[in-house]
């Protein structure tokens, strides 16, 4: 057993830290939430060059980390600070699924990502699928070495910037049948997608996505015709221990400033944190805090364990975090008081990062229910 | 024992159905429904409507003009209210200081204010609680001295709602500084356009700029603006929020918002199905709805034993903090059943109209409102205040 760091991830760790310590501060945060792209190509490119892309992507992929810990660690920091821009949409799903997926050709185009040269959206769900990852109605006509796209895509995080859209779509099978879907390599400016921006509660943008007879040559497919189904699975197994972690640093958030108020915050003559009644919940915080880290590690050791465990951590994981992200937000907000409902207070970003977080790749629900019937196979 | 309404209470509830489906504006039940932003206009157009009813002071004494309802009346009026999305009534003119005025205001201040809070002439809004002062109200330091005929305020008010439409402000205010806190503070009366007032608004994390803060910097304000006698504010102010304190449960909210749940639920698809079957969602509703028809049934038995004249102690406190844990509960449920459609911030702007499910709107901006309303357990008099108010009734003073 070991539950250190190793080196490499501990300077990681240390460098993005500082970064963000030094360059994300509040006010940075609230001016990049306020702007109408709602992120910043600055930040974006610091990131990258500080090496925070690459250490999403194994070697072989041309970068230095792409294991369950590098994600764990570099999402647990901008989690941490509530960085808003895509690290997660470009890096560690679109991205993932190139790494995972990709010709020569395709994969030629992570060097440039890591670079901090290109965005991508991952254009999976739809307006019917809620949290069902092969339920996929937008279908894929193949005719001759031409391929026409037509569907609908829901909630499509950074659509508006990405420079490709990886789009699910049916070759064949039913509606939601795992076989059957493959992806493609979307351009933006490609003739009958038409994308309708709008702003996240929890900021950072999407886009309702509309695939009007799209026509791509089939040299856009992603890996093999109708047989992706397995690459999104790991695709979302990964998103959700970076998402896990990224909630994991904005409960660490949550708790620190919850802490602070508690000491500071005079009421009745002496520190509100000196009522019992306060404290002990404080208490229960930070108990759940340690659950969540734990849950974030177990998911992120077993990621690459066969499907069945890998997908039982996951779905703990996720689903300890509903509970105990919502925990600690509303303890948050409601041991605050008034201040944690105003927009200018750190804690409101924060809180709406957690609780937001149960609204990708499965809710508390969704993964309870996976978890039980992954449990009596 | 009868569970059942009387007659008489059928027939008033008949009443305000009829009344309600003849004269509340379509578009503005809308709005309520969706949980869009009211405008002023829209508040005064519905207060208007009630007053022309002679509904609006459902509370008042006849005397002064209102409808006097009994308890039972009151909770058929705001059930009804809710369930067809009537604008919510703003209480502070009608609900908090008219009671003070009918109470401890002298003729002249209750001839000259009371009927402007019925036309709508007056728009009151609460200057209580300060940067520092929020549980322990009595901490406050806005400071009234006297000078000549006028006292001259300095200080700051916040959390103030719907401030930015008011033209008065009822405040509490320190009048003597050696007193002990909570004897030297009097209860003024304030023209907001006095030189010296300056209102900032303050944008809730859902985005809304519902609140505000108020500064005082050398405000002149009349003599004859004091209500009742100089530091005796505190007895008024806690009479005030006993007054705060009906409609405490919020039953009628709760079930409209029961059923906007269930309506998004319906429609909703999880693996192929309406998302109310599936049994998880399924089981929380119930469990909502359950605690719901238990605490109705208190909130009734609290009610009945008012209409018959006893004033309600603890209970209401139980009232408050159970009423508000409902419906933060439902506000809950609505963003788990809206799914990823949760994550998008102006819910209004994204047009679902070529999704499947056929009223997509109905998802609206339920994480917004999600966000809003944990304001309940928190203003009021928040639920950690109202729980030790309960363990001082059973536990005693060491409390």
């Amino acid at each position: 057993m070991n539950f250190e760091l190793t080196q490499e991830r501990q300077m990681l760790q240390d460098t993005l830290r500082r970064f963000l310590a030094d360059r994300y501060g509040v006010a940075v945060r609230q001016e990049i939430l306020r702007s109408p792209a709602g992120q910043s190509t600055e930040i974006w490119q610091a990131l990258a060059d500080l090496g925070i892309l690459a250490a999403l992507f194994s070697e072989t992929d041309g970068g230095f980390g792409g294991g369950g810990f590098d994600l764990a660690v570099v999402f647990e920091e901008l989690g941490r600070a509530g960085v808003v821009e895509p690290v997660l949409d470009t890096g560690v799903l679109a991205g993932g699924l190139i790494a995972a997926l990709g010709d020569t050709a395709q994969r030629a185009q992570l060097e440039v990502l890591m670079g901090g040269g290109l965005q991508l959206a991952f254009a999976h769900g739809e307006p019917a699928s809620r949290y069902e990852p092969s339920w996929v109605e937008t279908t894929a006509q193949l005719t001759g070495d031409q391929v026409v796209l037509t569907g609908r895509k829901a909630v499509v995080i950074n659509a508006e910037a990405a420079d490709y859209l990886i789009v699910s779509a049916r070759e064949s099978g039913a509606v939601d049948a795992p076989e059957g879907v493959s992806l493609f390599m979307v351009p933006a400016n490609s003739t009958g997608l038409a994308v309708q921006g709008y702003p996240l509660l929890a900021g950072g943008r999407a886009a309702e996505v509309t695939l009007d007879a799209v026509q791509l040559p089939a040299t856009a497919r992603l890996g093999p015709a109708g047989g992706a189904a397995p690459a999104i699975a790991t695709a979302l197994a990964r998103a959700a221990v970076a998402l896990g972690a990224e909630t994991l640093g904005a409960m660490e958030t949550a708790a620190r400033l919850t802490r602070d108020y508690l000491m500071t915050r005079k009421q009745f003559g002496r520190p509100i944190g000196s009522f019992q009644a306060l404290a002990h919940r404080m208490s229960d915080m930070l108990i759940e805090l340690e659950q969540a880290r734990s849950a974030v590690i177990n998911a992120a050791g077993h990621l690459n364990d066969d499907d069945r465990t890998r997908d039982l951590h996951i779905s703990a994981a996720k689903n300890l975090l509903g509970r105990a992200g919502r925990l600690l937000a509303e303890e948050s907000i409601q041991m605050h008081g008034g201040i944690a409902m105003t927009q200018e207070y750190e804690l409101a970003h924060i809180a709406k990062r957690i609780m937001m977080a149960d609204h990708r790749f499965g809710d508390e629900d969704y993964h309870m229910e996976r978890f039980i019937a992954l449990s009596a196979q | 024992m009868d569970l059942s309404y009387s007659d008489s209470e059928r027939a008033f509830r008949a009443q305000v159905v009829a009344f309600l489906k003849a004269n509340l504006p379509e578009a503005l039940a809308e709005k309520v429904r969706l949980g869009r932003a009211l405008t002023r206009q829209d508040h005064d157009d519905w207060h208007a409507i009630l007053n022309a009813q002679g509904w609006l002071a459902s509370n008042w004494p006849r005397a002064f003009g209102g409808a006097e309802w009994n308890a039972v009346q009151r909770h058929i009026f705001e059930e009804e209210c809710a369930l067809h999305h009537a604008p919510r009534i703003v209480p502070f003119g009608l609900s908090m200081l008219a009671p003070v005025l009918q109470k401890f205001g002298s003729k002249a201040q209750q001839d000259y204010w009371l009927p402007r809070i019925l036309s709508g002439e007056d728009w009151w809004c609460q200057g209580y609680s300060e940067p520092g002062a929020g549980s322990d109200l009595a901490s406050l330091k806005t400071m009234a001295v006297r000078d000549g005929d006028h006292y001259v305020v300095n200080g700051q008010k916040t959390w103030t709602t719907l401030g930015q439409y008011a033209n008065m402000i009822f405040c509490l205010v320190r009048t003597d500084k050696t007193a002990k806190q909570q004897e030297g503070i009097s209860f003024l009366l304030i023209d907001m356009n006095t030189p010296g007032i300056e209102v900032r608004p303050i944008v809730l994390l859902d985005g809304t700029p519902e609140v505000n803060e108020v500064w005082f910097t050398d405000v002149r304000v009349p003599v004859e603006n004091l209500v009742g006698t100089e530091n005796q504010g505190w007895t008024y102010a806690k009479y005030l929020l006993t007054h705060e304190r009906t409609n405490i449960a919020g039953v009628g909210f709760s079930l409209a918002g029961l059923r906007a749940v269930k309506r998004l639920a319906a429609m909703e698809r999880s693996g192929g199905k309406p998302l109310a079957q599936n049994p998880y969602f399924a089981a929380r509703l119930a469990k909502v709805e359950m605690d719901l028809m238990a605490m109705s049934t208190t909130n009734l038995r609290i009610i009945s034993r008012a209409a018959a004249g006893q004033a309600p102690g603890v209970e209401s406190s139980m009232l408050k903090v159970k009423g508000t844990i409902i419906r933060q509960e439902i506000n809950d449920l609505a963003r788990r059943a809206a799914g990823a459609y949760a994550l998008p911030f102006a819910s209004e702007a994204v047009d679902r109209s070529n999704a499947p499910t056929p009223d997509p709107s109905e998802a609206g901006p339920v994480a917004a409102q999600y966000f809003n309303n944990r304001k309940l357990s928190i203003f009021g008099g928040s639920n950690e205040i109202q729980r030790q108010i309960i363990a001082k009734t059973t536990l005693g003073a060491g409390q």
